[in-house]
């Protein structure tokens, strides 16, 4: 009876450990054999870094990641800046049409992918416009900015804004408010909706599909061509090499953040020593 | 400069609606351009005639919506039930459901635990659960597909290896490696409203079902469950909606035999060039999505009603 009991105690503890090894099993393993001499067979054959050697002197990568860093960089600049303009409207004031307003604007983060790459990439045909790296700022603008507002929306709530008020009685006009009180305040809400937005961007692999053209590739697609090679071809050597460093790198930011939120928060010890000197 | 800073300054504080306007001007120009007029385009596609070689006619017709429905047969020329589309519009709701339903049979119990038992690692627990959106969503997809492959993928090679099996297992490229994929990319989207719910739940409730004398069973379908409606409602709207679009998973973890809607419209623009009748495939899914959107949203505003009463 007391072992039934305790395995029914332990069950649930037992499914979360599971739970997390289907999560993360499948990254350690694509890690591990990444440095696996046989590049088209899950078992261990011996140790080797040729894959890591065939990846970095693959020219194509170098030209993915500078258009990958260049689309989500530009994009994840805009749609910070009008994902909180737009939040801080949406906070403050009250408008005609608002509450179509709030439909629409979350309308991207419903509709399928699929849907609204194949959309937009009727939508640039119509126009005209070839597609390259511009479409794709464009798209990832669009689908960012709904992302940024929850974020931003978010911190909004938590904030005192009685400060603003005070700001403004003791003299300053709206914008000296908004830039030395309101923006302030706002900014660790800021950071973190751009520190998300950023990934939903680089990652995205969809829409970006189809809104770019073969010889502008960035990292996804360029991931999902390699994919469809090894689908025929078996090397999925280079791939494992490639999903290894993009798999570390995301998993690093994160920790990246966290580690500077933190010294920004409690700040480095000592360091308000320098500062009371300076005053 | 400062004076006709004053002077704009001045005119948007006397006309709040210039202020509202200029600050909104950009995402409503971005939305209306890069949203809304796409969606448009494809809507009046959607009533075009499909002319050849990829044309588009512009008469003005509902073909491609009945085609969706109804086709002719090839001998009578009878109209009948489109089994084709049919099956994959069924294919794409049963996919999506069994995603759902596996998203929250492996998240609840877990995020229950985490919940109540978590402790002070509580957050660590779910930050665990969220990590993997920062990874690529690419990479998570192909990790799983080294991990099926037959014979050469992991879970063939340990179970050839170590000889508990001596036929490779068919896991990718069908149904089984879909739905793996599915809940893999979407058990975050349920753990997060779950445990937003649980989190809250009211532990005293717990202590007085069980000093009342509920069983353990009794007490999960009884007080948590229903508590908790609101946070399995979320969850399965936030798998249920991607799940029944997607179009990566099943392009490569399904191979050619299961598609669903997603890559049914993406093959009808690109493979047929038949923009006509996947635009209206697309306007098809886009209600599809809408619809269960508003159940949503009617359902948890009666339910909000029912939590204020208790």
């Amino acid at each position: 009876m007391s072992v039934v009991r305790s395995l029914g105690r332990a069950s649930l503890p037992g499914l979360l450990g599971l739970v997390y090894l289907f999560i993360y099993a499948p990254l350690f393993i694509l890690m591990i054999f990444s440095f696996n001499t046989a590049g088209n067979l899950a078992w261990w054959q011996g140790f080797s870094l040729e894959w890591y050697e065939k990846l970095l002197s693959y020219d194509q990568l170098w030209k993915s990641l500078r258009i990958s860093l260049m689309v989500t960089g530009t994009a994840v600049i805009l749609s910070t800046v009008i994902g909180t303009l737009t939040a801080y409207a949406l906070y403050r004031w009250r408008f005609w049409g608002k509450r179509l307003f709030e439909g629409m604007l979350y309308l991207p983060m419903y509709i399928p992918e699929v849907v609204l790459g194949i959309s937009l990439l009727v939508f640039f045909i119509f126009l005209g416009m070839p597609r390259g790296i511009l479409t794709m700022i464009l798209a990832h603008v669009a689908f960012t900015i709904p992302l940024v507002v929850l974020v931003v929306l978010a911190r909004m709530q938590r904030i005192d804004w009685t400060l603003e008020e005070a700001a403004m009685d003791l003299g300053a006009d709206e914008l000296t408010t908004l830039r030395r009180v309101t923006l302030p305040l706002l900014f660790p809400g800021i950071m973190a909706a751009a520190f998300l937005a950023f990934p939903w961007s680089f990652n995205d692999f969809v829409i970006t599909y189809f809104v770019t053209s073969p010889g502008n590739a960035p990292l996804p697609v360029l991931t999902y061509n390699l994919i469809l090679g090894a689908k025929r071809s078996g090397a999925m050597g280079m791939i494992n090499a490639l999903g290894t460093l993009m798999t570390v790198a995301a998993l690093l930011l994160p920790l990246v953040a966290v580690l500077l939120l933190r010294v920004r928060r409690f700040s480095l010890p000592g360091l308000h020593l320098l500062r009371k000197k300076r005053a | 400069m400062s004076s006709f800073r004053r002077r704009v300054l001045g005119f948007l504080w006397r006309h709040p609606g210039a202020k509202t306007g200029v600050t909104l001007s950009p995402v409503v120009f971005w939305l209306a351009l890069f949203v809304l007029a796409p969606m448009l385009i494809v809507l009046y596609y959607s009533f075009l005639t499909n002319g050849p070689h990829g044309a588009l006619l512009p008469t003005p017709t509902l073909e491609n919506y009945k085609d969706v429905f109804i086709t002719e047969d090839l001998r009578t020329g009878q109209p009948e039930a489109n089994w084709l589309y049919l099956n994959i519009f069924g294919r794409s709701l049963l996919l999506a459901f069994l995603t759902t339903l596996l998203c929250l049979l492996l998240g609840y119990p877990v995020t229950y635990w985490i919940a109540l038992y978590g402790g002070r690692y509580k957050n660590l627990w779910i930050g665990l659960f969220i990590l993997p959106f920062w990874t690529s969503y690419l990479v998570r997809i192909f990790a799983w597909m080294f991990l099926l492959r037959d014979p050469s993928g992991f879970i063939n090679q340990l179970l050839l290896q170590t000889g508990l099996i001596h036929e490779p297992l068919q896991l990718l490229f069908n149904t089984t490696g879909v739905i793996i994929g599915m809940v893999y990319t979407y058990l975050p989207f349920a753990v997060i409203p779950l445990y937003a719910a649980l989190e809250r739940l009211d532990r005293s409730v717990l202590e007085a079902a069980f000093d009342l004398g509920a069983r353990p069973w009794q007490r999960l379908w009884r007080v948590t469950v229903p508590l908790t409606r609101g946070g399995i409602l979320s969850a399965s709207v936030l798998v249920f909606v991607p799940s029944v679009g997607e179009y990566l998973i099943p392009d490569l973890m399904g191979g050619a035999k299961v598609n669903m809607l997603g890559n049914l419209i993406a093959d009808k623009f690109f493979r047929d060039q038949n923009w006509a009748f996947g635009s209206a495939l697309s306007i098809g899914l886009i209600l599809l999505v809408m619809a269960l959107l508003l159940v949503y949203f009617k359902v948890s505003r009666s339910e909000q009603v029912f939590e204020r009463r208790v």
